[in-house]
């Protein structure tokens, strides 16, 4: 059961007006390494997960619900003000065409968010190793997003989301050591 | 629908900081169920947030529905502002 | 304490078209090396850790554009 939380995880500000951004924004909206695959991807994982693994496959696929709400607020904020030329002129005419100014799930590039994006193989190693894939993925998107905007304010939200990308790697990382069951054999630090 | 004043901002990043930590302490806990301090230290976070909460939502309305919260009059879940437009 | 990203430097060719970058970088955040967390780590306090993205100082690991580097070494 799913309780929703009218407010941001993180304060999400934007302080230039610079549509471009939308464009690239995007493609952690609805692309392949997106919050939306990550989400979608660890809550559909959990049902074939061992227990001790059920916990961290649910917060963390909820919190990247949170993490695509801050995206969306994002490319909202650059885009509700912005008239159809601007649109045009920031690359987003395509968008726009179809979609006004709804979000919608596709990446930089426009293609729609699909399932093949994600994967669950049944075998709890492979998942989780596809995790923690993901996020590094994700870390690497919010760097190549990050080098390309020059919006300080904005750069803090995305550095926030990246940092987020370095502690749920970390946390499936742990998830691997629990399930390879050798932590009571040795000393683990 | 009314616009917030400047505290709002201050007030709703106090909250969203207890709650981050709550969130930290909650996937950590995940891996680490056996850490007494880390337990303690959620628990303590626990009671802090509801209180903040409490008085958030007397002055700046319901922050969850599906009976998470209480309701003023009239209804206010459904008044803006949302999160992505505050 | 490793540091947080590391260089190489890839092959230029005499008959590369363009002005080459002799240096490339590549993030090697805190998660590679930490293994388990342990218990008791430092932490910061809760308002800075919202705005860092972590709890735990070890994870901290904040990422520039190159953009906003220069600014930072060129001065306001």
């Amino acid at each position: 059961m799913w309780v929703y939380e009218k407010k941001l995880q993180y304060p999400v500000r934007v302080s230039t007006c610079n549509p471009m951004l939308a464009k690239f924004l995007i493609e952690q909206y609805g692309g392949a390494d997106g919050e939306l695959a990550a989400a979608l991807r660890y809550l559909n994982q959990r049902y074939s997960i061992p227990d001790q693994v059920i916990g961290l496959l649910t917060d963390i696929g909820t919190e990247e619900f949170a993490h695509l709400e801050m995206i969306a607020t994002m490319v909202y904020k650059l885009t509700k003000d912005a008239t159809p030329d601007q649109l045009r002129e920031a690359g987003l005419g395509d968008h726009y065409a179809d979609h006004d100014r709804a979000l919608f799930y596709h990446n930089a590039a426009g293609v729609p968010w699909t399932a093949t994006y994600i994967q669950a193989k049944g075998d709890p190693i492979a998942d989780l190793y596809e995790d923690i894939a993901a996020e590094e993925k994700a870390r690497a998107t919010y760097q190549w997003i990050i080098n390309m905007s020059d919006d300080p304010d904005l750069n803090d939200g995305l550095r926030f989301l990246r940092e987020r990308e370095i502690v749920h790697s970390q946390r499936f990382r742990e998830a691997v050591e629990i399930l390879k069951e050798e932590r009571d054999r040795k000393k683990f630090f | 629908m009314r616009q917030m004043p400047p505290e709002y901002y201050s007030r709703l990043e106090d909250l969203q900081a207890v709650d981050f930590v709550i969130v930290e302490l909650t996937l950590y806990l995940d891996t680490h169920p056996g850490d007494m301090e880390a337990i303690q230290q959620y628990n303590a976070y626990v009671k802090q947030r509801k209180a903040m909460k409490n008085e958030f939502e007397k002055d700046f309305g319901s922050l969850t529905n599906f009976g998470y919260s209480h309701s003023s009059y009239p209804w206010d879940w459904k008044e803006a502002p949302w999160p992505w437009q505050v | 304490m490793q540091s947080r990203h590391k260089i190489y430097r890839p092959y230029i060719s005499p008959f590369d078209p363009c002005p080459p970058i002799t240096v490339k970088t590549y993030s090697t955040p805190p998660n590679l090396y930490l293994g388990f967390q342990p218990p008791g780590l430092p932490q910061f306090a809760p308002s800075e850790a919202l705005r860092k993205g972590t709890l735990w100082k070890v994870f901290y690991d904040p990422y520039y554009s190159p953009l906003e580097r220069a600014k930072e070494e060129t001065g306001p």
